[in-house]
């Protein structure tokens, strides 16, 4: 790999900022989330729960707060699950050929497009949590500045992590299909389950034996734990549960998220390598 | 002393039972602009995408700027600029992204890009357009900065497929004053054409392609002069019995049948020998409808090799055994 992943990158976050509409939409869709659904939902299930009593001694957490990790794992899980359709346009209109022709290697493309995600992420991410505090969104709570960072920085790390590897994902299906139509049922298909058999947005411990198994492989119940242990602290009770997390956990949290970033960019640059121009 | 920038020797290449290259070998040597001539399928930008690696090489040999296409893609890849035959811009982009995006994906320094990006602005007549979307210039603008991203890294050897396709006189016209200038600054063009007067106008070096094969190579000039000093175009009540006649004179150097005319390649000046020619057909009893003389051109050149007309396509009947591919398409 050479610098030139620099230049992919640069080219990703020009048309990004020149873009006003996709601009405009990426920045209010975090706040869409948390103003709309984030308080509706908070709303009532604090009603429903209200009425269970918490374990004494144990900081209790608001649904709204609660959620706001998952909302941050929904956020970029959706916007890096689509992000490689600009391969897909790139490709289609040829515009992968002067790249494709040049002396880089391919994973330079990948490696710029899976950054500007990441990019793009980080910016919903601080949305979110900067918007939240306005609502009643009550992240880093009795945290000193140091611990305020040190989380701050955990929970970047880990949606960096997981948003490459939706982007690589992304990518290997973007340049695998032909025809926009086909990614977006295949993305839609794939956010489903991702989406519901998660504890992105309500705790699992109801869920079917079998869906709770399956729900701990799901990376985006890996960064939804993995922000919460940062953002809330490993130990709290929400809705009359009462959840601890271990080093043990975050660090599961980190590895899942690694391997699948990883296996994802072997997927991606196998598909590449396979481009024929 | 001049030296091959690009070598081929026995290029071969299918695509399942078809045989798009058939067993060519050239060289272009520095400096010169060298084209290949020849109808649409004749398997020109395959013979591009090999020398340019983004095709694997099936079979032969080939040399680009001294590195084996087959082993040294890298150092190929280094010495080139590239023109694709498909206009590939991102038209979201200024024209300077444009050049600044493969100035860096090519690694150049930062002053060393931009003082390249403001030589080929000028070469290429953008000035005016530098802050401009590539979607908003005009079809020649976009060919042209085109022909300035091929040029950014400065490369040994500019590949142009087919580079003024679908474009108007003017346009074309103004392409080849930009390709002069390149070649001027020592820049070897290797391009491909399927326009008679480019190919003419602006190569030191022809080879005609078709259906695979070189049919021949030389300087317009040479394959013109191939042809004789002059043409005669005749039109007679019976073509076949006029040429088997002409084909009898010592001063004729060949005679094609066209679908409706005879040409008749002259090996000494036509004033001479057109009366001979006329009275000789007539007294065979063969009525002269149209007689039209005049200078050979690349056009005369082109069907006198190929045996078929390159504007009109390829008429079946007139192939012969060695062009069994046209039977697989
Ligand atoms: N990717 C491909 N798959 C199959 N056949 C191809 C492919 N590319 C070109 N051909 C065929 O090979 C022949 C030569 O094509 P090409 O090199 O594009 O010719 P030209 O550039 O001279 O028009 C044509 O008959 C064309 O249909
Ligand atoms: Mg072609």
């Amino acid at each position: 790999m050479s610098l030139a992943f620099r230049a992919v990158y640069w080219r990703e976050m020009v048309k990004f900022f020149r873009f006003k509409s996709v601009l405009f939409s990426s920045l209010i869709q975090p706040v869409m989330w948390l103003a709309f659904f984030g308080l509706a939902m908070s709303k009532s299930f604090d009603k429903l729960t209200s009425m269970i009593p918490s374990t004494p001694g144990v900081p209790t957490v608001d649904y709204l707060t609660y959620m706001g990790a998952g909302i941050i794992a929904m956020d970029v899980l959706f916007s890096s699950l689509f992000g490689g359709t600009t391969l897909l346009f790139d490709k289609k209109f040829s515009l992968l050929k002067e790249t494709l022709a040049s002396p880089i290697s391919r994973i330079n493309i990948v490696v710029g497009v899976g950054l500007s995600g990441m990019t793009k992420a980080f910016i919903q991410t601080a949305i979110i949590i900067v918007f939240g505090r306005f609502i009643g969104m009550n992240f880093f709570k009795g945290y000193d500045p140091i611990q305020t960072l040190v989380s701050v920085v955990g929970i970047f790390l880990l949606v960096g992590i997981f948003t490459l590897g939706f982007l690589f994902l992304s990518g290997s299906i973007a340049i695998t299909v032909e025809q926009p139509e086909g990614m977006q049922s295949i993305l839609t298909l794939l956010s489903m389950p991702l989406f519901f058999i998660s504890n992105a947005l309500y705790p699992v411990d109801a869920f079917p034996e079998i869906l709770q198994f399956l729900s701990i492989f799901n990376p985006l119940t890996l960064l939804a734990d993995g922000i919460r242990y940062f953002a809330l602290g490993s130990n709290f009770s929400v809705m009359g549960g009462h959840y601890i997390y271990t080093t043990a956990d975050i660090a599961m949290s980190f590895l899942g998220l690694v391997f699948f970033a990883l296996t994802m960019l072997s997927v991606v640059l196998w598909r590449f390598n396979k481009v024929d121009i | 002393m001049t030296t091959n920038v690009i070598e081929v020797n026995n290029l071969e290449h299918k695509y399942g039972d078809l045989k798009a290259v058939d067993n060519i070998s050239f060289t272009v040597k520095k400096g010169e602009i060298f084209s290949f001539l020849g109808p649409n399928g004749a398997g020109k930008s395959t013979v591009i995408n090999i020398l340019t690696t983004l095709r694997k090489i099936q079979k032969g040999e080939a040399k680009v700027n001294g590195y084996d296409v087959a082993k040294e893609s890298k150092e190929v890849r280094k010495s080139i600029g590239i023109v694709f035959q498909m206009m590939c811009l991102d038209y979201e982009m200024t024209v300077f992204e444009n050049l600044e995006y493969h100035g860096m994906i090519y690694s150049m320094a930062k002053e060393e890009r931009r003082k390249r990006i403001d030589e080929l602005i000028k070469l290429t007549e953008l000035e005016a357009k530098r802050n401009v979307l590539a979607k908003d210039l005009s079809g020649g603008m976009k060919r042209r900065l085109e022909l300035a991203r091929g040029l950014m890294t400065r490369p040994a050897v500019l590949f142009l497929d087919e580079p003024t396709v679908g474009f108007d006189i003017q346009t074309r016209l103004r392409m080849w004053e930009y390709l002069r200038n390149v070649k001027k600054q020592g820049t070897t063009i290797f391009l491909t054409t399927h326009y008679m007067e480019e190919a003419d106008q602006l190569s030191d070096r022809i080879s005609i392609i078709d259906y695979g094969k070189i049919i021949v190579t030389g300087s317009a000039l040479e394959l013109k002069n191939q042809l004789g000093k002059d043409l005669i175009y005749l039109e007679t009540s019976d073509n076949k019995a006029a040429a088997d006649i002409l084909r009898t004179l010592e001063s004729v150097k060949g005679v094609n049948e066209d679908a409706k005319f005879l040409r008749v390649m002259l090996g000494v000046d036509v004033t001479h020998i057109l009366p001979k020619i006329m009275d000789l057909i007539g007294q065979n009893g063969i009525e002269i409808t149209t007689v039209n003389i005049k200078k050979p051109s690349m056009d005369d050149v082109f069907v006198h090799y190929t045996g078929h007309d390159l504007r009109e396509g390829k008429p079946e009947e007139k192939h012969d055994e060695s062009k069994t591919v046209e039977a697989l398409r």
